[in-house]
Parts: structure tokens; C-alpha cells; sequence
């Protein structure tokens, strides 16, 4: 065997490679087929399937943003917050625009410039809190978990000043009316941005060198740093990469409840860290895909749904996705042992 | 007589009150392979850290291709056409091979999806398969993390890394510390040829045997001085030994 036909893989290794990294997405595929095959009248309806994707499309966006981070070797605990934060900015602004600042409920005649305004301050904002997590990651050198940690505290109670504490609930009518309930090509709007947004993240972690150097750092950052990788530059872009897609969740967020919603993305970090993992992304560094992490935002959406369709009380999804993601901790481990020792 | 690829003088270092280097001379020559060798605490590395711009001289001069030289940085060394592969090997245990030898140097697509920064990857895969042929080292698959290869395996894909890069001369701190027989020998098979490939290799041991086997040239270190300059045929273990533990300023012949 020549070296050039060692590059090429066999269908064995293939077949291996999927089956190691794949387990997760046979999961879902066999709770669709179990869910569907017990209720295809309600669970397989085009309805159900819409709203599936519906809900699961903001989360969808923040976990392709942690994918990122954890793949660098970080974490990101102030997503929910940080989203928090952007879409309370983003209505303030969109109300002051619109001079009707101060409007407490109801819907606006704001126009698209000003909802262009609105999001690009919401992605404006989402960035700096991000750069402000990877320049005290990268530079300050303090443990990811405790600067995200921290900026989740700030940034939720900057939005609470903010706004005084209670939601800004007056929103513009073109932004509800056709992003957050709107089609495009028979599609829901929220579905299609977070399906761009996965397209091109997932085509910049796989193909660029961008993405590379992400895989890099994660896997070893001083090796990165003696190739002439800006580990410092690179860190920070991710966690910039991260706060930008809270951004545009807080848009998205924005559009579908037509309010802010201060108390409602406490979870979303817990949410989103289960979501990469479960798809494969390691917790230490160097190994994930986006792919993966579609996968991991659905199984927790599809499980409840099906247990309600079904009728066992919703509960139990938290119990079994707990589950799910200590066997997935579990597995990524024995991985890693395997691969050493072969 | 060709002149040296690599020519330090003089070159002093003092750690608060340790001297650490005591004014040593050392040269590389095109095409060669020089053992560094020296007990624990004779300088060796300090010597290399200062050659691959790791730390700085007090005193005495470097001079490369003739002309004299100051590394403030290992990017610097590198630029000049020096590397060193440390035993941690900075590889990235999750990459494959190919993305390892090429990370930081990536190439791009051309045009326009190359400004997007659009890996090549095919292009990358071939290249490294060329390097790895013409340096003999055979890897089961080029697919895989580099993690799961053999410790000689990583070792040569760190090597191969630095040989692609360095056009000079590339130092090998203890590159075989940590491996069986078979994949020693394949190592030092690897380091031929990479001087055979034009690079010259300054090999950092402690192995005699596996010195005077593979050395073009054995430079001794002892408390800081360089005591001997020998060619293998000219000397064997013992005398090795004996200049390492006893050997004087006044034996060295630059």
C-alpha cells in the first residue's frame, strides 16, 4: 500500500467512524420512528412538525454559538443572560426610534429601518459581551467557568436596569407579524434564520481555517501557540462568536413573544451545554461538530413532545434527558480511553 | 571546507549566580547530524533554547549563514529557518496528520473562497503524503487523530512538522527518551533522512550507543563549556563518558 491510498478511507473505517459518533443521532432517528409510528396522526403531523422546529430554532442558535466555545476548550454560561440583555437594548432602542418611548405593551408601527437598527444592536451588543468574556479568558487568563459565571450575574442585572425590572412589552408589529410568526417560502421565518445561521457556522468550523484553528486551540492550546496560532485573538473571536449568536437570539426572542423575556433564559446555558455534548462535542477541547449539535437540540424537544402526545407526564423528560446526558459524558470518556490505548 | 550553516561564539548565560553556559562554541554544518550530549546540568538546553530563540545570550554571537543573527522569539528562529521539536511535541492530539504539519501555514482554496478562508484540504493531504514518503514515515491511516498513533508515530509527524518548515537545521530534544527498540530505530532512520533531505539535525541525547551510530559529529558539553568536537570513528562509549564527566576547555577543537 502506497501512502496516497492511505489517505483514502475504507468503507470499514467509515463505518466505524459513524458508528462511534453517530449513536446519538440513531437516537433520535429511532425516538421519531417510535414516536411516529405510535401517533403518526399527531405526532407526524405537518403541524406538530412546524412547531417542533419552531421551538426548537432559538436554541438551536445559541448551541451552534457554544459549540464553538466548548470546542476551544471554553464554556459559555452568560448565553441566556447575555441574549437577555440584547433583546431589552434592542426593544429600547426600537421604541426610542419609533418615538414612542416609554410605551409599556402593544405593538409599534416601527418600520424595517428601525428593526434593522434594533437587531444590529442587539448583534452589536451580543459581541461586546463576548469580547468582554474572551478578553478575560484570554488576556486576564481567569477560568472560563468564572468569567461567564460573573458576566451571567452582569449582564442579567444590566438588563434589569435597564428596563426597571419589568419586561418592555411593546414591540413593532412588522417585526412580530413576520419574523416572529412570518413565512418565507412556506417556511417559518425563525426556522429559516436558524437553519442559515447552522449552515454557515457549520460550513466556517468544517471548511475554513477559522474553524481549524478553533479545533486547535481546544486541543492544545500551547501547541497552537508555538504553530504561530493568536491563541489570545482566536479565543476571544469565539466567545465573540458566542455573544453574537445571543444577538440574534434576542432578536428572534423578540419577534416570536413580541416582549422581552427577563426570567425566561435561566436555563438556557444548562440547555445548550447538554445539547453540545449530547452531539458529541467533548467537554475538553478539540472534538464536536455542529451536525452533532443539531441532533442535541432536538432529542430533549422531540422527547418531551412525544411524552405529551403520548400522555406520560412531561416530568419524566427531565428525568430521562438527565439520564441521556451523563450516558453521553460517559461515552465521549470511554472514546477517549479507547483511542489511547489503540 | 563548506562554511557553517550555524556558527555560535562565545556564547555566555548566567542564571542568577549559576553560570550555565561558559562561553560555548558550537557550529552546524550543511548536511549533517550533530549529537549534542552533556550530563544533567551541563547546558545543553540552554544552548539549544538560545539557538531556537527560547531565551537570549548574555554574551557571545550567532551567526547564521555567515551573517550575525538575534532571535528574540522561536517565530523569529523559525523564520531563519530553525526548528526545534521539544519532547511535549505541541502537536494537536484531535487533528489528523496532515491538518498537524500544516497547522498555522494552512493552505487556502484559491480565489475567492480562499479570502474566506476556505481550507484546501486536498491539497494539504497530498502534500503531506509526499513528505511523509520522502521521509519514510509510513502511518496506518491519515484519518485519524494523531492521539490514537504510537508514541514513534507522533514523534515522526512532529519531525516530519519541523523538517517541512526548517530548511536549516532542526534540534531534536531527546527524541527517543520515551520509546521501545523498533520505534528508536525507526526515529533515527527518520532523522537521517532529513539531513539526507537537506535539513541538518542537531540530535540532544543521552544515549551513547545511539549516538555514535547515528552522528555525523558529537559535540560534548561539560559545566557549561564545550569540551570535545569528535567524529564517531574517532572514539567509542568509554571515551564519550570520559569526556563528559572529565573532559577540559583545552581538548575542545572547534
Amino acid at each position: 500500500m502506497t501512502q496516497t491510498d492511505a489517505f483514502r478511507e475504507t468503507g470499514e473505517d467509515r463505518l466505524l467512524r459513524l458508528l462511534a459518533s453517530g449513536w446519538i443521532f440513531l437516537l433520535l432517528v429511532g425516538l421519531i420512528a417510535i414516536f411516529s409510528l405510535l401517533r403518526p396522526a399527531q405526532f407526524g403531523s405537518g403541524y406538530n412538525i412546524q412547531q417542533l422546529a419552531i421551538n426548537a430554532a432559538i436554541i438551536l442558535v445559541l448551541a451552534v454559538g457554544q459549540t464553538y466555545v466548548i470546542i476551544s476548550n471554553g464554556i459559555d454560561l452568560s448565553i441566556g443572560s447575555v441574549l437577555v440583555f440584547c433583546s431589552v437594548v434592542s426593544a429600547e432602542i426600537m421604541l426610542a426610534l419609533s418615538g414612542a418611548a416609554g410605551t409599556t405593551f402593544g405593538t409599534t408601527s416601527a418600520g424595517w429601518g428601525v428593526i434593522l437598527l434594533g437587531s444590529l444592536a442587539a448583534v452589536a451588543t451580543g459581541i461586546a459581551w463576548g469580547l468582554l468574556n474572551g478578553f478575560l479568558v484570554a488576556v486576564a487568563k481567569i477560568p472560563a467557568l468564572i468569567v461567564t459565571l460573573g458576566t451571567l450575574g452582569m449582564a442579567l442585572g444590566g438588563a434589569q436596569i435597564l428596563s426597571g425590572g419589568t419586561d418592555v412589552r411593546a414591540m413593532p408589529e412588522l417585526l412580530v407579524t413576520h419574523v416572529g410568526s412570518g413565512r418565507i417560502f412556506g417556511i417559518p421565518a425563525l426556522v429559516m434564520i436558524a437553519v442559515l445561521v447552522v449552515l454557515v457556522a457549520g460550513l466556517v468550523l468544517h471548511f475554513t481555517r477559522f474553524g481549524l484553528h478553533t479545533y486547535a486551540v481546544g486541543s492544545n492550546m500551547e501547541g497552537a501557540r508555538r504553530s504561530g496560532i493568536d491563541v489570545t485573538r482566536q479565543t476571544m473571536a469565539v466567545y465573540a462568536l458566542s455573544g453574537g449568536m445571543a444577538g440574534i437570539a434576542a432578536v428572534m426572542s423578540n419577534a416570536r413573544f413580541a416582549t422581552t423575556t427577563i426570567n425566561g433564559h435561566a436555563m438556557d446555558n444548562l440547555t445548550t451545554i447538554s445539547a453540545v455534548v449530547l452531539g458529541g462535542t467533548s467537554l475538553f477541547g478539540g472534538v464536536g461538530s455542529v451536525f452533532g449539535t443539531v441532533v442535541g437540540v432536538f432529542i430533549p424537544i422531540i422527547l418531551l413532545n412525544g411524552f405529551v402526545i403520548l400522555g406520560i407526564p412531561p416530568f419524566w423528560q427531565t428525568v430521562a434527558m438527565g439520564a441521556v446526558l451523563i450516558l453521553a459524558v460517559w461515552i465521549d470518556q470511554l472514546k477517549r480511553r479507547l483511542r489511547k490505548r489503540g | 571546507m563548506p562554511e557553517p550553516i550555524l556558527q555560535a561564539t562565545g556564547i555566555t548565560r548566567t542564571f542568577g549566580h549559576v553560570q550555565a553556559l561558559r562561553g560555548v562554541d558550537f557550529k552546524v554544518m550543511p548536511g549533517e547530524i550533530v549529537a549534542l550530549i552533556g550530563d544533567n546540568g551541563a547546558g545543553k538546553s540552554t544552548l539549544v533554547k538560545i539557538l531556537s530563540g527560547a531565551d537570549r545570550a548574555d554574551g557571545g554571537e550567532i551567526r547564521i549563514d555567515g551573517t550575525p543573527a538575534r532571535f528574540g522569539s522561536p517565530a523569529e528562529a523559525q523564520a531563519a529557518g530553525i526548528a526545534t521539536v521539544y519532547q511535549d511535541l505541541a502537536l494537536a492530539p484531535d487533528l489528523p496528520p496532515a491538518e498537524n504539519l500544516f497547522l498555522g501555514r494552512e493552505r487556502l482554496k484559491p480565489g475567492l473562497l480562499g479570502r474566506l478562508g476556505m481550507l484546501d484540504r486536498q491539497a494539504m493531504r497530498a502534500e503531506s503524503a509526499k513528505v511523509f514518503e520522502t521521509l519514510g514515515v509510513n502511518l496506518k491511516s491519515h484519518r485519524v487523530p494523531v492521539d490514537t498513533l504510537s508514541g514513534g508515530q507522533r514523534q515522526s509527524v512532529a519531525i516530519a512538522r519541523a523538517a517541512m518548515w526548517a530548511e536549516k537545521i532542526v534540534f531534536l530534544d531527546e527524541p527517543t527518551a520515551a520509546l521501545g527498540v523498533v520505534q528508536t530505530a525507526r526515529v533515527l532512520e527518520l532523522a537521517k533522512r532529513v539531513r539526507d533531505s537537506g535539513t541538518s539535525v542537531v540530535l540532544i541525547s543521552h544515549n551513547m550507543p545511539q549516538v555514535l551510530e547515528v552522528a555525523d559529529r558529537i559535540h560534548v558539553l561539560r559545566l557549561g563549556e564545550s569540551v570535545a568536537n569528535l567524529r564517531p570513528a574517532e572514539t567509542t562509549v568509554d571515551g564519550l563518558v570520559r569526556e563528559m564527566t572529565s573532559g577540559t576547555r583545552e581538548g575542545f577543537t572547534p
